[in-house]
C-alpha cells in the first residue's frame, strides 16, 4: 500500500546528499514510482542541479535502478521526477528563491533529514542545523501558508545518557529531561561563537598562530604564512566551539552536541509547529544497508567505521565499553523504510499519542558489545589489514576496559610521540630520515583521532538505554505483505552473525580503502605511478629548485669556496674564522626570512671583480657543485627535457654561480648582483626568487610561455617552497626536510630521494683546495 | 739475493701450483685477497722483474732527438725561427699509477723546448692529447710537464687540454680508403711540426694511435672505437692482429699525406710499479720469497685497509706514485720508432705461456687508465678486466673459448659525479636495458655522443665525454664474445648483476660456479698483473 499512498505526492527532502538522504531518494525513486521529489540542497559553487547530479545520482546507490532501467531511461525518469532547489536549513527562510519557495509550497510532504551528524561539530553549527533547522522549515511552511506533513529525522539519543527504558515519547515528557529554554541555548551558542572569534583575534593569540604557522611551514613567505595563520585561527575557533558543545551537552545529560541539539530541535519545532503536523523518526546508530539498495551499501566514513579500522590497524588496542552492553545499530535501509511507512501513513491524530517512531534494534534484537567485538576480531583475523611493508597486522585482544584507562593509555602514547616529533622537528634531517619523521607525525595523528573516538563514541558504547519500539512495531503490523517485502524495517529479522561479518565489515574496509592484500609483487608502486605521470609527455613546465634538490650545497658554501679560492695562509685562516663566527647569525636569519638572508649574505660579494668570479665560478662548478650534485636529479632534468617539457631552474643562488648549469635547462631564473666598474656592488638587482617570489617567478614564467601550471611539475626540498609546489599539478618533494615530508605524505605527493654519488669524500667547510691557484 | 736481482732481473715465469704453493695475493680494488688456488691444475703467471732503467735519462733523450730513427732528420734540423710548433703529449691515463717527479714527459718536453728555444721558435703550443678523456687539472698538468714549463706556457694559454668538441678547433683532414674520417686538432694540423711525447706503458699505446686518436674527436674515433673493430682485434694489445691499430695506421697515412709533419718521441718504462722498497714492495715479490717481515707487514696493511672507509682507502692508494725508470727512448718517424718501442715493451712484459686454460682468474687493482684521482666505477671494472687484462695476450687468449673469467674487485656502485657523469646514466639507463655491446652501440651511442650537457661538461668541467662509457663497454666486447661466463668475487652483487655478470663471495664459490660452465676439475690460470705482464700464448 505504501507506493500507492505515495502516488501523486510531491515530496520535499532536505539532507538528500547525506547517507540516509541518498538512500531515501533511491528508495522513493525505485519503490514509489509515482511520486515526485523536490530536493533542497546547498547549491555550492556548482548549483543545485549539478549537485543533485554529481553528489546524489552518481552515487553507487543508484546502480541498481540504473541497471534495471537502462542509463537513458534512468536519466529521463530522474529528470522528470526530481526538482532540484537551492536551499540551506541554516538560513532563515531556508535561503529559497521565488522558484524554490513555489516548489516547496507545492509539496504535500516534507522529509527533513539534514543534520550535522558529526559528533564533534562546533556547538553553534550543530545548533544552527539540528536545532534551528526544523524550526526554520516549519516557519517557512507557515510563511508560505501551507501545512504539509513534516517527517523530521531525529535520533534515539535525544533520550540522553540514561540506563533502562527510553520509550517513544516527546523529549520533555521524560522525567530525566532538564528543562532549558531552547531560545536561550541558541543565543548563548551564538554568543560563545562571537566571544571565541574575538578571543582568537587578540594579539597574543594571533602571535601564537603565526608562530605555529612558521613552525609548520618555515620561511615560506608572507602570503603562505598568512593563509596558514588564518587557517590555524579558524581551526582553533572550531575546536573551542566543539569543546563548548561537548561541555554543554554533558552538563545536560547528553552524550554529545548532536544528541543535545537534536533533542532541543524536537522541542522547538513542536513549539512552533502551528498547524504543520510533525512526525518524528528517531533512528539509533545507522550503519550499512542490509539489503537495499545493495547489501553493505554505505556512504561516507561513518561513526563506527573509524573505530573498527583503527582497531584492525592495531592502533586502538582497547576501546571502552561493557561486553554485555548493547550497541544499538540499525541498517540504513530499515530507517529509510520506516520513514517511507510513516510518510505513507500520514500524521497521527491529536489523540493518538506522540507522533514518534524509534528505529532501533536494542530492545527486540540486541547486538551485544562483546559479541560484536568477537565478530570483528574473528573477521580481521581471517582478513587482516596489511601495513606499509606488506605485513598483515594482528588484531589485539580486547579487554573491555573503562574509559579512563583507555584514555590514559592513549595519552601516554600521544605524549611519547609528541616528544619524538619535537626531536625530529629540530633535527636537520632530510630525505629518508625526514620521512620517518613524517610517519611519526602520521601515527601521532592516528592516536589523536583514536583519542577523539574514545571521547566521542565511548559514551555510545557505554550507553545502556533501551529504546522502546512500540510505535515502530505497531506500524510494522499495519503493513501488508507487499510492503513488508519492499519496505522492511522489522529489526527482529536482522541476523547479526550474518550482518556483521558478511555485510558490514567488508563494506567498512571497502569504504575505508584499507589494504586487504599484501602489495602485489611486480605491480606498479604508488611512487612508480606518480613518477610515470610526472614523466608523461603532456606535462608542460617543469621547475626545479637547486639547493638540496639537485645539489647538496648552498649559497654559503659557494661563497666560502669563491672567497677562499685565492686566499693563502693567514688570510685564509682569517676568512674561515670570520665565516664560522657568523654561522649562528646566518642560520637564524635564514630561518626567519630567506630573501632577507640572501640580501644580507650577498653583501659580502661587494667589490668582487666580475672577471675573476666568472673564471673561478667555472672551477667551483666542477669542484663544489658537480661533486655535490645528485646524479639522479640531473638525469631527471634531462629526462624532462627529452620529453619536450620546458625546464626551468628557479633559485636564490647567484647567476654566476649557476651559469654553468645553463645548458642543462631551457631557462634559469636566479638572483643577480649589481655591477659597478667591473666589480659587484653586493646589492641584488631584483627580489631573489625564494618563497613566494619563487612562486611568482613560476607564474610569470608560465604566463609568458602560455604554459598550464596544472599540467606542470615542480621539484623542491623545503616547506618554504610550498607556494611553488602548491601552484603546480604535480609537485615533487625532493629529500624533504621533516615539515615538507609530513605535508607531502599527507597530500600524496611524490617524494624523491636524490643522493650524492656515493664514495665521494665530504669536507665540513667547502673551501677551495689550498695552495693551488695563484702559485 | 736482492742484490742479485738488481744485477739481472728475472724474466716472468709460470708457476705450477702444488700442495706446497703459498696462497697468492690477488689485487682487490683498494685492498687485497689471499687466495689458495686448486693444486695440480692451477698455474700462476708472474710478471718479469723490473728491467734496469737508463743510467742517464736526460742524456738518452737528447741522444734520441739528435739521432732519429727511420726517415727523419734530427729534431734540431726541423726547428727554425718563425715556425709553428705544437708539442702534444700523453694525458693523465699514462703511466699507471702516475710516476714520481720528474715525469718522463717533463724531461722530454724540456729537452724539446730547449732545442726550440735554441732555434728561435716562438710560436709553441703544448697540448694534452686526451681525445675525449677528461681535461687534466692544473695539478695534473704541473705534474706531467713540470712547474717550469707550466708557468711559462699555461698562463698565456699556450699549454692546454685538447678540446675535441671545439667547433673551431677541429678539422677533418680527409678519409681513409676504408671511408674513415680523419679528424684532427686544427692547431696541430696547421703547425709546421708536431712533436709527440709518448709514454708507452702497454703494447697498445703509441705509434699512429698517439696522434690519430689522441688529437682526434668523436667524428674520427667512432671508426675504430666500435664493437666491430674490438671484436676483430685479437688482441688490441698486439698491433699485428689489431683492427684498432690497422685503422689508426690508415689514419696516420692520411695525416701524413695531408702534410702534417710528426716527430714522434716514444719512451718505455720498466715494471717498477710498486717500488723495490716501501709499503707496496711486496706486491712485486713472489709469495714464497716473502720474509717474515713481509708477511707481518702485509697482514697489518690488509687489516688496516679492511676497516678504512672507501674514500679514505682511495686517498691512500691514489697518493701512490710509481718509481718507474725509463728503459728506452726513441724518436723520429712514427712507424720506425714504434717498432723499436714495441720491442722494448715486449722485453719487459712478454711471458711465454703454454696452452689455454678453462678458467682465468685475475685480481683487479685500484686503478685503470680512466680513474686516476677518481673512482673506479663498475664500468671501469668491466673495462679493466675484460678489456685490458683479458687482451694482454699475443697469439691466443689465455682462456679457451667458452671458458670462464673470474675477477676479484669490490665493484662498488660508486661513480665520480664530476669525472664520469655519462657513466652514471650509462649504468642506470643503458645497462638496465641491455648489456649487449652491439645493441648498445646501435641504440644509444649517438644519443650520448651528441648530448649537449655531456659535451658542456667535457669542455668546461672535468668530465669524460658522453660517449666514453660506450668505448669502455666495447673494449670488453671481444671478451664478452669469447667467454662462457664472467664471475666477480667480492663485488657488490647488484652492480655485478647489472653488468650481466655473476657475483660470488669467495673464490671457491666462483670456481664452483665456473665448473657449471666448463665442467668439473677445470684448469685454472691466474694472471698476476700488475706489475704488467703480457702472455705470449702458444
Amino acid at each position: 500500500m505504501i507506493p500507492e499512498k505515495l502516488t501523486g505526492r510531491r515530496i520535499a527532502i532536505t539532507g538528500s546528499t547525506g547517507f540516509l538522504g541518498t538512500a531515501l531518494v533511491e528508495r522513493l525513486l525505485r519503490c514509489a514510482p509515482d511520486c515526485e521529489l523536490v530536493l533542497v540542497v546547498r547549491p555550492g559553487r556548482r548549483g543545485a542541479d549539478r549537485r543533485v547530479e554529481r553528489d546524489i545520482l552518481r552515487n553507487d546507490a543508484f546502480e541498481r535502478l540504473r541497471a534495471d532501467l537502462g542509463s537513458e531511461a534512468f536519466a529521463q525518469m530522474a529528470n522528470r521526477r526530481i526538482t532540484a532547489v537551492a536551499g540551506d536549513v541554516t538560513v532563515d527562510g531556508l535561503g529559497l528563491d521565488e522558484e524554490g519557495r513555489a516548489a516547496l509550497a507545492s509539496c504535500d510532504l516534507v522529509i527533513h533529514s539534514a543534520a550535522a551528524v558529526s559528533f564533534d561539530s562546533p556547538l553553534d553549527q550543530a545548533v544552527e542545523v539540528n536545532l534551528l533547522g526544523p524550526v526554520r522549515i516549519v516557519q517557512t511552511l507557515a510563511e508560505l501558508g501551507v501545512a504539509p506533513h513534516l517527517v523530521a529525522v531525529s535520533t534515539c539519543y535525544v533520550a540522553g545518557s540514561r540506563r533502562g527504558a527510553a520509550p517513544e515519547e516527546s523529549v520533555d515528557a521524560s522525567p530525566f529531561f532538564v528543562d532549558v529554554d531552547w531560545r536561550t541555548e541558541v543565543d548563548s551558542a551564538r554568543r560563545i561563537r562571537n566571544e571565541t572569534e574575538t578571543d582568537s583575534r587578540t594579539p597574543e593569540r594571533l602571535q601564537d598562530f603565526r608562530e605555529q604557522a612558521h613552525g609548520e611551514l618555515g620561511a615560506a613567505g608572507t602570503p603562505s604564512l598568512a593563509a596558514k595563520t588564518e587557517q590555524l585561527r579558524s581551526r582553533w575557533v572550531d575546536d573551542r566551539m566543539a569543546e563548548a558543545g561537548v561541555a554543554r551537552a554533558s552538563s545536560l545529560g547528553f552524550p554529545d552536541a548532536y544528541a543535545y541539539t537534536k533533542a532541543l530541535g524536537e522541542i522547538a519545532s513542536a513549539e512552533v509547529a502551528g498547524n504543520v503536523p510533525i512526525s518524528v523518526v528517531r533512528p539509533a546508530i545507522i550503519e550499512s544497508a542490509l539489503a537495499d539498495p545493495s547489501p553493505g551499501w554505505i556512504r561516507g566514513f561513518r561513526m563506527a567505521e573509524p573505530v573498527i579500522i583503527s582497531y584492525a590497524r592495531g592502533l586502538l588496542k582497547e576501546f571502552p565499553g561493557v561486553p554485555e552492553g548493547t550497541i544499538d545499530v540499525i541498517p540504513v535501509d530499515f530507517v529509510v523504510a520506516a520513514i517511507c511507512a510513516v510518510a505513507a501513513r500520514g500524521p497521527l491524530g491529536p489523540d493518538d499519542g506522540d507522533d514518534i517512531v524509534q528505529v532501533a534494534s536494542g530492545s527486540v534484537n540486541p547486538l551485544r558489545y562483546g559479541h560484536l567485538v568477537d565478530m570483528v576480531r574473528e573477521w580481521f583475523t581471517e582478513h587482516p589489514i596489511y601495513d606499509d611493508i606488506g605485513q598483515p597486522i594482528p588484531v589485539p585482544e580486547w579487554s573491555f576496559p573503562g574509559r579512563g584507562r583507555v584514555k590514559k593509555q592513549l595519552e601516554r602514547a600521544g605524549t611519547a610521540l609528541d616528544r619524538a616529533q619535537k626531536v625530529f622537528d629540530v633535527l636537520p634531517v632530510r630525505g629518508r630520515q625526514a620521512e620517518a619523521g613524517a610517519r611519526l607525525e602520521e601515527r601521532r595523528e592516528l592516536v589523536r583521532r583514536a583519542e577523539g573516538y574514545v571521547d566521542l563514541y565511548g559514551a555510545y558504547a557505554e550507553c545502556e538505554a533501551v529504546y522502546g519500539l512500540d510505535n515502530l512495531l505497531g506500524l510494522w503490523d499495519s503493513l501488508d505483505d507487499a510492503d513488508r517485502q519492499s519496505f522492511c524495517f522489522d529489526p527482529r529479522v536482522i541476523d547479526w552473525d550474518h550482518y556483521a561479518p558478511e555485510v558490514h565489515l567488508p563494506s567498512v574496509v571497502r569504504a575505508g580503502r584499507v589494504p586487504m592484500k599484501p602489495p602485489a609483487r611486480g605491480g606498479e608502486s604508488r611512487s612508480a605511478r606518480l613518477r610515470r605521470q610526472i614523466l608523461a609527455p603532456e606535462r608542460q613546465l617543469v621547475a626545479f629548485d637547486l639547493e638540496n634538490t639537485l645539489i647538496a650545497s648552498n649559497v654559503v658554501a659557494s661563497y666560502a669556496w669563491l672567497g677562499s679560492h685565492r686566499l693563502r695562509g693567514r688570510d685564509r685562516a682569517r676568512f674561515v674564522a670570520g665565516l664560522v663566527a657568523e654561522i649562528p647569525t646566518l642560520l637564524s636569519l635564514d630561518r626567519k626570512d630567506r630573501s632577507d638572508f640572501l640580501r644580507h649574505f650577498y653583501r659580502r660579494y661587494e667589490g668582487a671583480p666580475v672577471d675573476q668570479i666568472a673564471v673561478d665560478s667555472l672551477e667551483k662548478f666542477s669542484e663544489l657543485i658537480l661533486a655535490k650534485s645528485f646524479p639522479t636529479g640531473i638525469r631527471r632534468v634531462r629526462e624532462h627535457r627529452n620529453l619536450g617539457h620546458h625546464t626551468v631552474l628557479i633559485t636564490g643562488a647567484l647567476n654566476f654561480v649557476v651559469e654553468p648549469f645553463r645548458p642543462l635547462f631551457d631557462d634559469i631564473v636566479s638572483a643577480e648582483l649589481g655591477v659597478v666598474d667591473g666589480t659587484y656592488n653586493g646589492r641584488l638587482t631584483t627580489v631573489p626568487p625564494t618563497g613566494e617570489a619563487r612562486y611568482q617567478a613560476l607564474l610569470d614564467h608560465a604566463a609568458a610561455r602560455d604554459l598550464d601550471l596544472r599540467e606542470s611539475v615542480a621539484y623542491a626540498d623545503s616547506a618554504s617552497d610550498l607556494p611553488m609546489l602548491e601552484a603546480v599539478g604535480f609537485p615533487v618533494a625532493v629529500n624533504p626536510e621533516t615539515r615538507l615530508a609530513g605535508i607531502a605524505r599527507k597530500r600524496g605527493w611524490l617524494v624523491e630521494d636524490f643522493r650524492k654519488s656515493p664514495g665521494m669524500r665530504r669536507n665540513l667547510l667547502p673551501l677551495a683546495p689550498a695552495g693551488r691557484a695563484g702559485r | 739475493m736482492s742484490n742479485g736481482r738488481h744485477l739481472a732481473p728475472r724474466p716472468g715465469f709460470v708457476l705450477d701450483v702444488d700442495r706446497n704453493s703459498p696462497p697468492i695475493v690477488f689485487h682487490h680494488g683498494e685492498g687485497f685477497r689471499m687466495e689458495k688456488l686448486p693444486a695440480g691444475r692451477s698455474r700462476v703467471i708472474y710478471p718479469a722483474e723490473p728491467l734496469e732503467g737508463l743510467a742517464d735519462p736526460d742524456g738518452a733523450i737528447r741522444h734520441a732527438l739528435d739521432n732519429p730513427i727511420g726517415d727523419s732528420e734530427p729534431l734540431r734540423a726541423l726547428l727554425h725561427a718563425g715556425m709553428k710548433l705544437t708539442v702534444a703529449f700523453d694525458d693523465i691515463s699514462l703511466p699507471l699509477p702516475p710516476m714520481r717527479r720528474p715525469d718522463i714527459r717533463q724531461r722530454v718536453i724540456e729537452a724539446v723546448l730547449d732545442l726550440a728555444a735554441e732555434a728561435g721558435v716562438d710560436d709553441v703550443h703544448l697540448i694534452a692529447a686526451l681525445a675525449i678523456h677528461r681535461r687534466m687539472t692544473e695539478d695534473e698538468l704541473r705534474h706531467a710537464v713540470g712547474d717550469r714549463v707550466y708557468d711559462a706556457f699555461a698562463p698565456d694559454g699556450r699549454l692546454y687540454n685538447h678540446d675535441a668538441e671545439d667547433p673551431d678547433g677541429m678539422v677533418v683532414l680527409g678519409e681513409t680508403p676504408h671511408g674513415e674520417d680523419v679528424q684532427f686538432s686544427r692547431r696541430a694540423a696547421e703547425s709546421d711540426l708536431v712533436v709527440y711525447v709518448n709514454i708507452n706503458l702497454v703494447a697498445m699505446d703509441g705509434g699512429h694511435k698517439s696522434t690519430a686518436t689522441g688529437l682526434s674527436g668523436y667524428t674520427g674515433l667512432r671508426h675504430h672505437h666500435n664493437v666491430h673493430t674490438m671484436q676483430s682485434s685479437r688482441s688490441f694489445m698486439d698491433q699485428e692482429s689489431s683492427a684498432l691499430h690497422a685503422s689508426n695506421w690508415r689514419m696516420g697515412k692520411v695525416i701524413r699525406d695531408a702534410g702534417v709533419k710528426i716527430f714522434q718521441i716514444e719512451t718505455t718504462v720498466n715494471n717498477d710499479t710498486f717500488g723495490r722498497e716501501g709499503p707496496l714492495a711486496l706486491l712485486q715479490k713472489r709469495e714464497w720469497e716473502w720474509s717474515t717481515r713481509d708477511r707481518m707487514q702485509f697482514l697489518a696493511m690488509k687489516a688496516g685497509l679492511d676497516v678504512m672507509p672507501s674514500s679514505a682507502k682511495r686517498k691512500v692508494f691514489s697518493s701512490w706514485q710509481a718509481p718507474y725508470a725509463l728503459t728506452s727512448v726513441q724518436a723520429g718517424e712514427v712507424e720506425a720508432v714504434h717498432e723499436v718501442t714495441t720491442a722494448n715493451v715486449y722485453r719487459q712484459h712478454l711471458v711465454p705461456v703454454e696452452g689455454q686454460t678453462d678458467v682465468l682468474t685475475m685480481g683487479l687493482p685500484y686503478i685503470c687508465p680512466y680513474n686516476v684521482n677518481s673512482i673506479m666505477n663498475p664500468i671501469l671494472v668491466m673495462c679493466l678486466g675484460l678489456g685490458y687484462f683479458f687482451n694482454l695476450y699475443r697469439g691466443r687468449p689465455l682462456v679457451r673459448e667458452g671458458g670462464v673469467l673470474i675477477m676479484s674487485h669490490p665493484t662498488a656502485w660508486e661513480f665520480h659525479p664530476v669525472h664520469h657523469p655519462s657513466y652514471i646514466d650509462f649504468f642506470e639507463q643503458v645497462l638496465a636495458d641491455t648489456t649487449d655491446p652491439v645493441e648498445i652501440e646501435r641504440k644509444y651511442e649517438k644519443q650520448f655522443a651528441e648530448d649537449e650537457w655531456y659535451i658542456h661538461l667535457y669542455r668546461n668541467s672535468y668530465a669524460y665525454h658522453g660517449v666514453h662509457p660506450f668505448y669502455m663497454w666495447y673494449w670488453g666486447s671481444h671478451a664478452l664474445q669469447h667467454l662462457g661466463r664472467v664471475v666477480v668475487v667480492g663485488g657488490d652483487p647488484a652492480a655485478v648483476r647489472r653488468m650481466g655478470f655473476q657475483p660470488a663471495s669467495t673464490l671457491q664459490d666462483a670456481l664452483e660456479m665456473a665448473s657449471d660452465v666448463v665442467g668439473p676439475q677445470p684448469t685454472v690460470t691466474h694472471i698476476k698483473n700488475p706489475p704488467i705482464l703480457m702472455a705470449d700464448v702458444s
